[in-house]
């Protein structure tokens, strides 16, 4: 047995945040009901004409400034030939000789703490096609079309093949996820395909200097996805190889509900797509004002945000680093900690509970039940010691659930935390009272074991105060009247 | 009335000689009657045009109406038309109702011109016959057993029948300058850029412009004067102010040098036809232009060149007539790949084929380097050819093409001699530049045209030139034999 290497290369389809069509005014909005929003360009009516949406050439620089590359002055879109029903003009507009972003890079974070840059080769602008829903999605025995996608502008974003393993494409795709939502050009919602993944998997023996046959997968939409079946196809790559076959440079497609892959053509079947300039539409210039415009005005990028959790708000790497790079979260973050004044408390709860419940759900944080507002509510509670840990958990479930903000739910449910002393100490001195065996078992116990037993106190005292007692404030009423009877 | 001209219909409108309503209802009427003889215009909108006739009506005796107004013209049926069958000549289009109308529809709508219908024309402006139209062919008026020049043949037999005053048209190859030529007329192909193409069937969308056709130079200058314009919804509409070409057609041509391209005077050249074009130009001679022979080296080349890019493009543009979403399909196709090859091979007919065919050829790996590539080189010297031209010369003048109107079925069988009846009108193209036929002569009864072809944007000098042209000759007020 000899060992093996694994060369991943990404190809990843970003959906613009555009309102309208990359090349018509159609709206760009996910879920309307089939083909009420394509327009005739979109439906490529006879005579009809595009004409290309600066918004989106404006987000693709953003995304080439974000990465440091290259922004191409001068790039221009080509005509790429196929037919499908699902493509209404027989070609997809799209970029191949000058694309709009040249060279960058991508720098990712690996779980035991290297990093690793990422080369892009380039990004490129075009429009995205329709949906064609066989059976199953649509009725027995016929097929539909849906247009309305066709016409979302996309860049398709090209690594070079710098990955070894899943681990790092998939942080790379979570990276890519992180900038493009940070900066706003992309609303991430990768189950409604905002984001798409093209993985290019080869193997080759240890030291080897030739990079193995390729295979590219196409068309992931979840990272969970993207992991299974890099996995997948690296064990079928070398099981062929080591079983004396070869790989075969093939497409393929990998089914995330059934977590089976299987071939959808081979190099020989690969279509000679007839590229050509399009000559109804002008290449697309960039002034030096434009590009340090869309400099200047560029979002927070990730890596900047991460390194100003750290300062601002004292967190550590690892937890800045998980609230920076989703932009929400960030925003979610920033949020509570204005409102509350505690960073690292509104850190802890954001990664933690809310976290845990969003993702049980399935909610994303910009839909969560429990607002930044809410949640802010809630840590000043904790913070000002008005109410206990184990109280904040059962409000923020009250929250969850529509009750209303902390402070309505400390009040119809009476969780108020007793930290007035006198009250404290009455409670105190009623327990004392009332346990006197355990008294005379503390005093009789030696010095160095008493402190086990103050357990039992506080155990009793909490049950006097109905769990409102101020945990901190009864240690100490409690250790001072205990001291009193030595 | 049918044998005024525009600009004598707007006059007699204005003054109230006659109504838009009779004028059109006198243009219907010969539409009805005449055109079955020369398969002109394919489908007569009698009903829109009367009812935008009584608006003209109306706007003009209001007064402050625009010149056009009332004004009867047919479309090339390349222009989509709302609620109008816009087929381009094709069985592929046959049942296409567009909704919503060209940019040049549109301009002419908002000008109060009337629409009589819609012409005849080679099947997706691919031919220069007019025999290709799914149609039917259409007669030349002044040899009835000759074509009328194409793909614009319907537009410009119809103004040689006297069906219209004016008519649209569009010039990929030559398809304004070689019909009016070959049917007597004056026709107009404007720079690229000049006339918006939204809601123009596209054929080669680097190449295609739509211009006017009509009996005189006077009347193609009010023409064009509505087409033209910036309209946001072409990408490759120039922003440049329209001028007004009526203007300055009285200007003089004295000390105007005229280009004479000694390769527009070569082999193939037909001798009477040369020698028409030869007298056109001593005449503009004795009104004080300067002719001056000049080289354009590259001529030779166009025709080539043209014929790998244009069906390129085609290739392309016509890739979303697959059945699906409009327009012709097949029969009970059994699957995707039966709906897509039956669809194309029924709807479009030999010569559409034959282009799609090269174009996907042409842009094919391993070939696009020797046939796209180069192509687009030798556009690049096309267009250097002129620009260095245009240095020592204010227009270009030669023949339309190298003969007057060939009878039905003469080039049938060989395409590539079909093809050399643009030899003289697609460099023009090639450069973007702008060309126009004149009506020059006569050889065997038939029609001469001369070609004058400007630098960007010289339309109007151009008119000027024609104009002042037709001021001292009588070859565009000639009327075929039998019209009267």
């Amino acid at each position: 047995m000899s060992s093996w290497e694994t060369v991943i290369g990404l190809e990843v389809h970003v959906q613009l945040a555009t309102k309208t069509k990359i090349f018509s005014g159609a709206s760009t909005t996910f879920g309307a009901e089939p083909n009420t929003q394509a327009c005739a360009i979109d439906l490529a009516m006879p005579g009809t004409l595009p004409v290309l949406n600066k918004q989106a050439v404006h987000y693709a620089v953003m995304f080439g400034l974000a990465i440091d590359a290259e922004i191409a002055k001068e790039s221009a879109f080509e005509r790429k030939n196929y037919f499908y029903p699902d493509l209404p003009k027989g070609y997809q507009t799209t970029q191949l000789e000058k694309p709009i972003v040249g060279r960058g890079n991508v720098e990712i974070q690996l779980a035991d703490g290297r990093t690793k840059n990422v080369r892009i080769h380039h990004a490129h602008l075009e429009e995205d096609a329709g949906k064609s829903l066989h059976e199953g999605d649509f009725r027995h025995g016929v097929s539909g079309i849906d247009l309305n996608r066709a016409g979302t502008p996309l860049i398709e974003i090209v690594s070079e093949p710098d990955m070894s393993n899943a681990e790092e494409a998939i942080a790379f795709a979570k990276k890519l996820h992180s900038i493009v939502t940070s900066i706003g050009i992309c609303d991430g919602e990768m189950s409604q395909g905002s984001m798409r993944f093209d993985v290019n998997v080869s193997v080759r023996r240890t030291g080897a200097a030739e990079l193995g046959t390729r295979t590219e997968t196409k068309n992931l939409n979840s990272f969970k996805f993207m992991e299974e079946c890099i996995a997948k196809e690296v064990e079928r790559q070398i099981d062929l190889i080591e079983d004396g076959g070869t790989v075969l440079q093939e497409t393929r497609l990998y089914n995330g509900d059934t977590k089976v892959a299987r071939s959808m053509r081979s190099k020989e079947e690969a279509n000679d797509y007839r590229y050509f300039p399009c000559p109804d539409l002008l290449p697309v210039i960039l002034t030096d004002e434009t590009i340090e415009e869309l400099r200047r005005n560029l979002p927070e990028l990730p890596d900047a945000r991460q390194a100003r959790f750290v300062a601002q708000y004292g967190l550590s790497d690892y937890d800045a680093g998980i609230l920076a790079y989703d932009s929400a979260m960030a925003a979610y973050f920033e949020v509570a900690t204005a409102r509350s004044g505690s960073a690292k408390l509104v850190a802890n709860w954001t990664m933690g509970e809310l976290a845990a419940r969003l993702n049980s759900e399935d909610i994303s944080i910009v839909k969560s039940p429990v607002t930044a507002e809410q949640l802010a509510g809630l840590i000043t509670r904790i913070a000002d010691n008005s109410i206990s840990g184990k109280m904040a958990k059962e409000v923020f479930e009250g929250i969850w659930d529509g009750e209303g903000n902390a402070d309505d739910i400390i009040e119809t449910r009476d969780l108020k935390q007793v930290s007035d002393s006198g009250a404290l100490e009455q409670i105190v001195a009623e327990v004392l009272a009332a346990n006197q065996a355990m008294v005379d078992d503390y005093i009789n116990t030696d010095e160095a074991k008493r402190k086990k037993k103050l357990g039992g106190f506080m155990g009793q005292i909490m049950k006097a105060s109905k769990g409102q007692a101020n945990p901190q404030q009864v240690n100490q009423i409690l250790a001072k009247k205990l001291s009193e009877l030595l | 009335m049918h044998n005024l001209t525009i600009a004598e219909l707007i006059k007699g409108l204005q003054s109230k000689e006659f109504s838009s309503i009779e004028l059109t209802q006198h243009f219907l009427d010969r539409i009805m009657t005449l055109n079955p003889a020369y398969n002109a215009v394919i489908t007569i909108t009698a009903e829109n045009a009367l009812k935008t006739a009584a608006v003209a009506d109306k706007r003009l005796a209001a007064g402050n109406a625009p010149a056009l107004c009332g004004v009867p013209i047919l479309h090339k049926d390349i222009f989509c038309t709302r609620d109008v069958r816009t087929s381009c000549g094709s069985k592929m289009l046959d049942n296409f109702i567009p909704p919503y109308n060209a940019t040049v529809v549109e301009n002419f709508e908002r000008d109060g011109v009337v629409v009589l219908g819609k012409t005849n024309m080679d099947e997706f402006a691919m031919g220069s016959s007019n025999e290709t139209s799914f149609y039917g062919a259409v007669i030349n008026p002044w040899a009835v057993d000759c074509v009328p020049g194409g793909s614009s043949g319907g537009s410009a037999a119809a103004i040689a029948a006297r069906l219209a005053p004016g008519a649209t048209a569009t010039d990929t190859g030559g398809s304004i300058r070689q019909p009016a030529a070959l049917c007597g007329i004056t026709g107009l192909k404007p720079t690229y850029g000049r006339v918006s193409r939204w809601g123009m069937i596209a054929f080669a969308s680097s190449l295609d412009q739509g211009g006017p056709m009509a009996r005189t130079a006077e009347d193609c200058a009010l023409l064009l004067h509505s087409m033209a314009g910036f309209d946001e919804k072409d990408s490759t509409c120039i922003d440049h102010e329209v001028p007004d070409y009526s203007a300055t057609l009285g200007n003089s041509i004295s000390g105007l040098r005229i280009g004479v391209p000694k390769e527009y005077f070569s082999e193939g050249l037909d001798v009477g036809t040369e020698q028409a074009v030869r007298v056109a130009l001593a005449v503009l001679e004795a009104q004080g232009a300067e002719l001056v022979e000049i080289s354009l080296p590259n001529t030779g080349l166009s025709v080539p060149a043209y014929y790998v890019i244009a069906p390129a493009e085609a290739s392309a543009n016509l890739s979303r007539f697959d059945g699906v979403k409009y327009g012709y399909r097949c029969e009970d196709p059994k699957d995707l790949q039966d709906l897509y090859s039956r669809t194309r091979a029924e709807g479009f007919g030999e010569e559409v084929q034959r282009r799609i065919l090269i174009g996907t050829y042409c842009l094919s790996a391993g070939y696009y380097d020797a046939y796209y590539g180069k192509a687009q080189q030798v556009r690049q010297l096309i267009k250097q050819d002129f620009t260095s031209a245009f240095k020592e010369i204010d227009v270009i003048m030669g023949p339309t093409c190298p003969s007057p109107a060939f009878k039905f079925g003469s080039k049938g069988d060989d395409p590539v001699a079909m093809y050399l009846e643009d030899i003289y009108t697609i460099a023009t193209n090639l450069a973007g530049l702008p060309g126009m036929s004149v009506p020059c002569g006569m050889v065997d009864d038939k029609p001469v045209g001369l070609q004058i072809i400007g630098n960007y944007f010289d339309e109007a000098l151009m008119l000027n030139i024609a104009h002042q042209y037709q001021q001292t000759t009588d070859w565009h007020n000639a009327v075929p034999k039998g019209i009267l």
